[in-house]
């Protein structure tokens, strides 16, 4: 294989474990979608709560771990399926940080709901949208006053390496795989596999799915909304901070507005795949950013940001219901 | 047609008023240095922003949150109006070697010749003004501001106005991004550095009677037909479009009035400062104007000129209450970082009264 080649899929994996980070998140716009049919702005700054709850627990805990497994040398060397993915102790004690971090954030989403969606639930939409742009702007200015503006660096929970590629054959000598980015994949394909099996598989998920097809007749039929609602946030603030944590492992600075640009690319992304299909939201996400790093990597880099803008504008006009959503027609 | 007559009286009597002011001002330098000066000079400039914002979010309820987008536009074109910085033109593309990359050749080609059309306008309004005196200079780079401003109000508007509520509210948010992105690879504009060395030319008369003017316009344009049009669009679509009203066009023309008048505010708030950075114009700087809006009301003329007033001040007396020494420290910091104290009036707003502060003032019964 030639350079450019290696090139091409270096940047896709790039691609792909950014865009995984997006599927995450997007999910959460996505659901809570479907069931309020609303756009919660306050859901990237979910994320950067994440990466900030990760960033005070998560030595704590991989600390921990590497205590339970005697402290082995962190630096030996690997074979195996450790060799992608890290030792296993810091593998349990990246499960744990999750672990803590999504409940932590699915409480919090749950209490967001409670305090300020809840009380507009019949409400106008416009009521709705202004309420949740200002509890976006309130978590991220607290962000700020608790965590300080300055970026952090967030800590090493895996040890991070570069997977030696070349000893798997002289073609794909050039390629770097991180094992951080295997993770990320890894990690997130998991995280869909039990998402779809909760949503299609149980009693909780059907209520759901039955909310977002027709609240009223939902209520009719004994659902108790209320709970459903709740534990939709709850849901996707789990995914969101577990974006939050996949996502500083792989670029470790963090600060309290880097959940506004990851919030809105993600955005696009659920609107890319069709908001309200979960699916789709994968799809979109991961589109958005093999897009994104395809643009970095041979287009104007500077434009980074604008990209998936430019990408929401076209996919309204061209097609508004998404890649894979249904068109509804607006009934008078 | 009486009130007309009675606004056109109302504004040309503030217009005179402020001149008036403007020139007692002007006897005393110390009060020109003052940081009360400076104040009032950002209330004239919040006004206009609000009040054009109110014109597309409150009276035609079109949720746009990219309102400094088209203030970076006023700001950047109107300084390089008066800077008189001209824009090379663009190349077309090579055509040599082309095989089947000739569909996008044809299209960078049309692009450029666009981009040049625009060019060549810049270019040829600053050779012509280069003689001009400096308060017609002045008067020249605030109309090419606001006029490319709608220019870019109407770009945005047309593609993004066939959505509604959330979505609007995302792209706008979007479009005022690409403007920053835009502005920030702009290398006749700055780039990242901004622009430095705007000539002083915004003072008491120029902000007041564009203040005035803005009222004025969104005030008669809302009781005119026009004004029925944007609030039929405003209060039921649907209805609205079944009665034969051509809502695209109603929401376009509230789009690119107060893209306009940002464009304006925009000019000003660049020769006030005399340094501008495409940072200043962020997502943050719309929140500030839509805040505005809705803590006024949304459609309420005096009630949102009233809150513009009250947050141009808030920041303010906040610095100075973040400078007491004797407050607890986390107060000072709280004090410090006014987005917390707006994002709460917002929640609490929309909780306890989301008709805003001055909803239902100043409004008949029946009427809009």
């Amino acid at each position: 294989m030639d350079s450019s080649t290696i090139e091409f899929i270096q940047q896709l994996i790039n691609g792909l474990s950014l865009g995984a980070t997006y599927a995450l998140i997007a999910l959460g716009y996505t659901m809570v979608f479907g069931v309020l049919r609303f756009i919660n702005f306050a859901h990237g700054d979910i994320l950067m709560l994440g990466s900030f709850a990760g960033f005070y627990c998560g030595p704590w805990l991989t600390a921990f771990t590497r205590k339970l497994a005697g402290n082995p040398d962190p630096a030996r060397d690997l074979t195996g399926i450790q060799e992608w993915v890290g030792p296993w102790e810091s593998l349990l004690g990246l499960a744990l940080v999750l672990v803590v971090v999504m409940s932590a954030c699915a409480v919090f989403g749950m209490l967001v709901e409670f305090l300020c969606y809840r009380p507009l639930r019949n409400r106008p939409r416009i009521t709705v949208l202004i309420t949740a742009i200002g509890v976006s702007l309130f978590i991220e200015s607290m962000g700020q006053f608790l965590f300080g503006a300055a970026p952090r660096f967030f800590p090493e929970l895996i040890s991070d390496r570069s997977i030696d590629f070349s000893a798997h054959g002289e073609q794909w000598a050039g390629l770097t795989l991180l094992r951080s980015q295997v993770l990320t994949i890894l990690v997130t394909g998991v995280l869909l596999i039990a998402l779809t099996l909760l949503v299609k598989r149980t009693k909780i998920g059907m209520a759901m799915r039955a909310l977002a097809f027709n609240p009223t007749a939902c209520a009719l039929m004994g659902v108790n909304v209320s709970l459903i609602v709740s534990f939709t946030f709850g849901l996707g603030s789990a995914l969101g901070g577990a974006a939050g944590i996949l996502s500083s492992i792989e670029r470790p600075s963090i600060d309290p507005l880097m959940g506004v640009l990851f919030g809105l690319k993600a955005f696009v992304a659920a609107v890319l795949g069709g908001i309200g299909n979960l699916a789709g939201a994968v799809l979109g996400g991961l589109l958005i950013g093999v897009i994104e790093i395809m643009v970095v990597a041979y287009g104007p880099a500077t434009y980074r940001d604008a990209v998936a803008f430019a990408v929401l504008i076209v996919i309204l006009l061209l097609r508004p219901s998404g890649l894979l959503g249904r068109n509804v027609r607006e009934k008078v | 047609m009486r009130e007309f007559e009675r606004t056109k009286i109302v504004l040309l009597v503030t217009i005179a008023l402020v001149a008036l002011l403007a020139f007692v001002c002007n006897r005393s330098p110390e009060f020109l240095q003052s940081r009360i000066y400076d104040i009032l000079l950002g209330i004239g400039i919040s006004i206009i922003l609000a009040e054009g914002l109110n014109l597309v979010n409150g009276y035609t309820g079109q949720f746009s949150l990219g309102h400094a987008g088209f203030m970076a536009v006023g700001a950047f074109l109107g300084s390089a109006m008066s800077l008189g910085i001209a824009f090379p033109y663009l190349d077309g593309p090579t055509w040599a070697g082309a095989g089947w990359t000739v569909i996008f050749k044809v299209l960078q080609q049309g692009f450029a010749w666009l981009v040049n059309a625009f060019f060549w306008l810049h270019n040829g309004i600053i050779a012509l003004s280069s003689g001009a005196p400096g308060w017609a200079k002045f008067l020249i780079a605030l109309i090419y501001g606001g006029a490319t401003a709608a220019l870019s109000g109407l770009l945005v508007g047309v593609p993004s106005l066939r959505l509604k509520g959330d979505y609007l509210a995302i792209v706008t948010l979007g479009f005022n991004e690409i403007i920053r992105v835009i502005i920030q690879n702009a290398e006749p504009l700055g780039a990242q550095r901004g622009l430095t060395g705007v000539p002083s030319n915004t003072n008491f008369f120029w902000v007041f009677a564009f203040a005035a003017l803005t009222i004025y316009v969104v005030h008669n344009l809302v009781h005119s037909t026009y004004g029925r049009g944007f609030l039929s669009v405003r209060d039921d679509e649907i209805a609205a479009e079944s009665m034969g009203i051509n809502t695209t066009k109603y929401k376009v023309l509230a789009f690119v009035v107060g893209a306009a008048f940002a464009g304006v505010a925009g000019t000003l708030f660049a020769h006030q400062k005399q340094y501008i950075n495409p940072e200043s114009f962020n997502f943050i700087r719309s929140v500030d104007i839509v805040v505005m809006v809705i803590l006024g009301g949304m459609g309420n003329t005096v009630g949102v000129c009233i809150a513009a007033v009250l947050l141009t001040i808030l920041p303010e007396i906040l610095r100075d209450v973040a400078k007491l020494e004797w407050l607890p420290i986390w107060l000072r910091e709280v004090a410090e970082n006014r987005m917390i104290i707006y994002s709460l009036i917002l929640i609490i707003l929309m909780l306890a009264r989301p008709q805003g502060l001055f909803g239902g003032w100043g409004k008949k019964k029946g009427a809009a």
